[in-house]
């Protein structure tokens, strides 16, 4: 998956006009397109000093900290939409960022690796050794990867917060997005890396509520 | 508009605000001065619907030349690498107000100020003042130099204090504001060193009760070891150590107490320097006033509670790696109470060997953090 088909698939999702908070933002190239393509009210929350330095330079209102300790300091309902892209994987505590994440806006974009795509596998299977893919290239003693997961492990956790799938979408090699029914056991094989629409099914927290069927086809972003 | 223009020609470069006895200064701790003297430095214009003015806060020992040559040492403005053409802050674009603050030493009214009622320097008897009452006169000056909102209230370390206190104070007179080096609250640590710099000064004889202008004379070695323990503070160890070392002023050491390392001599210099510009009791009160500053205290205790009402505004904070004065751990308490609080809020620490004065040095992090911000909150104003 390239980057800017993750972008893409995300300016595609986002609402004109929302209040949106970008967790991971980087150097605030999503952000920045978020704010010209769909004039967004846009912050961000990006680890780096670096990163920040960059986002600050382009105005964007961005906070050096990070997903685990920093989220918990906004108010309830403070975005439409919360985005985690590719980092869900790298916190210490995803399943707190996660509650959050839905706690802070009322729906979360969240984006991440598939460990259960067949490449994976196979290199496991064939090697093993701790698999080095195009979707995770760096090697085990290096990668910032704490907490790896498979899109059924995802549907799973999901399933415990007791959130709605709104949309989801699986991205393979250069491909563009592809909307998916997660439950479909072919796609943990098929997705080199997938991102998921969520909100809440009601304003209790992380209760056991059951899950709507997940949208498969038509307009994903309505659900 | 003639008219607006001749006078905005005569606001652009400053001078001493005195406002009339129906105007004065009250104060947290229930007084008022009377006849309150602002002094204050000003650069650019005015423009035509007063949306371009910044007011810039200054650290304790600071004052309002911040970009142009001080009288008494001649030295260039305090923040030139901030102000100035084709800087963050742009006379060419803005117009930019920085005050004395009240207690200081450099023509706003404080304790070396001659007290109206007795005809003699306040000394002692000079009110005990606060952040808030600092921020008050410079609410005065900005209204009578006829700025409704200011587009950004800026300022480091106690200028830092000062920014937050606007934004609880005066939030819908402001559209940003910029936070660096700075702490809602003194430590204790902050405390026990400003506690050294006043018992410093109070232990010099010439000192003599805080009266020492009725007898000409002049603490001059108190205040010079406050100057030199509180630069201390403002350095960072490796930053002292690769400055300095161990190395000597002369060959050998003198087997005495003269100042045998270069650190020594430096501080000296310092302290010695900083005497010429700047007044003992002045440094009591605003030490004091830097003290007593806990914006929390009057919110329930709670730091985001003070901010609820700034919720349109756009704020930057900024700290340094090696700032241990105001630590990064205190700059974000500040940016997490605005989060907290609905705030709009930029945070960056920035990575610098260079101590709590890094605020005033080559950053160029800090500079693109600023241009970035300043441009986009013109932007949303309509400004660029």
């Amino acid at each position: 998956m390239t980057t800017r088909e993750d972008f893409r698939e995300i300016l595609r999702l986002v609402r004109p006009g929302s209040r949106v908070l970008d967790v991971g933002c980087g150097e605030g190239a999503l952000l920045d397109l978020l704010g010209q393509e769909k004039q967004v009210d846009g912050r961000g929350l990006e680890i780096s000093a670096s990163g920040v330095a960059a986002c600050m330079a382009r105005g964007l209102s961005v906070v050096q900290g990070d997903a685990d300790q920093d989220l918990d300091h906004f108010p309830d309902r403070t975005f439409d939409y919360a985005i985690l892209s590719q980092t869900l994987q790298a916190t210490r505590q995803p399943r707190h960022v996660l509650d959050e994440l839905l706690r802070i806006a009322d729906r979360a974009i969240v984006s991440f690796p598939n460990f259960g795509h067949w490449r994976v596998r196979w290199s496991l299977l064939s090697q093993g050794r701790m698999p080095e893919t195009k979707a995770l290239p760096m090697p085990w003693w290096s990668t910032p990867n704490i907490h790896l997961c498979t899109l059924v492990d995802f549907l799973a956790l999901a399933d415990d917060l007791g959130v709605r799938i709104d949309a989801c979408a699986a991205f393979a090699g250069q491909g563009p997005a592809r909307s998916i029914d997660p439950a479909s056991p072919l796609e943990n094989w098929r997705a080199e890396s997938c991102l998921f629409m969520l909100s809440r099914t009601s304003p209790e927290p992380a209760g056991r509520a059951a899950r709507e069927p997940p949208p498969v086809s038509g307009d994903l972003f309505d659900g | 508009m003639a008219d607006v223009d001749l006078a905005l020609c005569a606001l652009s470069d400053g001078g001493t605000w005195r406002f009339p006895a129906s105007e004065p200064l009250h104060l947290d701790s229930g007084g008022f001065i009377e006849g309150l003297e602002v002094a204050y430095q000003a650069y650019g214009q005015l423009n035509a619907d007063k949306s371009n003015a910044v007011l810039i806060c200054h650290a304790l020992t600071g004052d309002q030349h911040v970009a142009s040559p001080h009288p008494t040492t001649g030295k260039p403005g305090w923040w030139l690498r901030l102000v100035g053409p084709g800087k963050p802050l742009d006379p060419t674009r803005h117009f930019i107000i920085c005050t004395n603050v009240v207690g200081g030493c450099m023509g706003s009214t404080g304790p070396a100020s001659i007290n109206p009622a007795t005809g003699k320097p306040w000394g002692l008897s000079f009110p005990v003042i606060t952040i808030a009452d600092m921020v008050r006169a410079q609410a005065m000056l900005v209204k009578a130099l006829g700025v409704e909102t200011l587009f950004a209230v800026v300022g480091g370390s106690m200028g830092g204090m000062q920014v937050q206190q606007w934004a609880v104070d005066y939030p819908e007179r402001l559209a940003s504001a910029v936070i660096i080096a700075s702490a809602s609250r003194h430590s204790a640590q902050n405390i026990a060193f400003h506690e050294v710099g006043r018992q410093a000064i109070m232990a010099d004889p010439d000192w003599r009760g805080g009266a020492y202008a009725d007898h000409g004379t002049r603490p001059e070695k108190g205040l010079a070891v406050a100057r030199m323990a509180a630069h201390i503070t403002y350095l960072s160890e490796p930053a002292l150590q690769r400055k300095f070392g161990r190395e000597l002023q002369r060959d050998g050491l003198s087997w005495g107490f003269d100042a045998d390392f270069q650190v020594e001599s430096y501080l000296r210099h310092q302290g010695a320097s900083f005497v010429d510009r700047f007044d003992a009791n002045s440094y009591l009160y605003i030490t004091r006033a830097m003290d007593y500053f806990d914006i929390a205290a009057s919110h329930g205790g709670v730091l985001a509670n003070a901010f609820t009402r700034a919720r349109h505004m756009r704020f930057c904070v900024l700290s340094f790696t090696s700032d241990w004065l105001y630590p990064t751990a205190e700059n974000r308490h500040i940016v997490r109470a605005l989060t907290a609080a609905g705030c709009r809020v930029a945070f960056v620490e920035i990575e610098s060997d260079k101590g709590h004065d890094a605020f005033l040095l080559d950053e160029p992090v800090m500079d693109s953090a600023l241009t970035g911000f300043l441009g986009s909150v013109e932007r949303d104003r309509g400004l660029a």
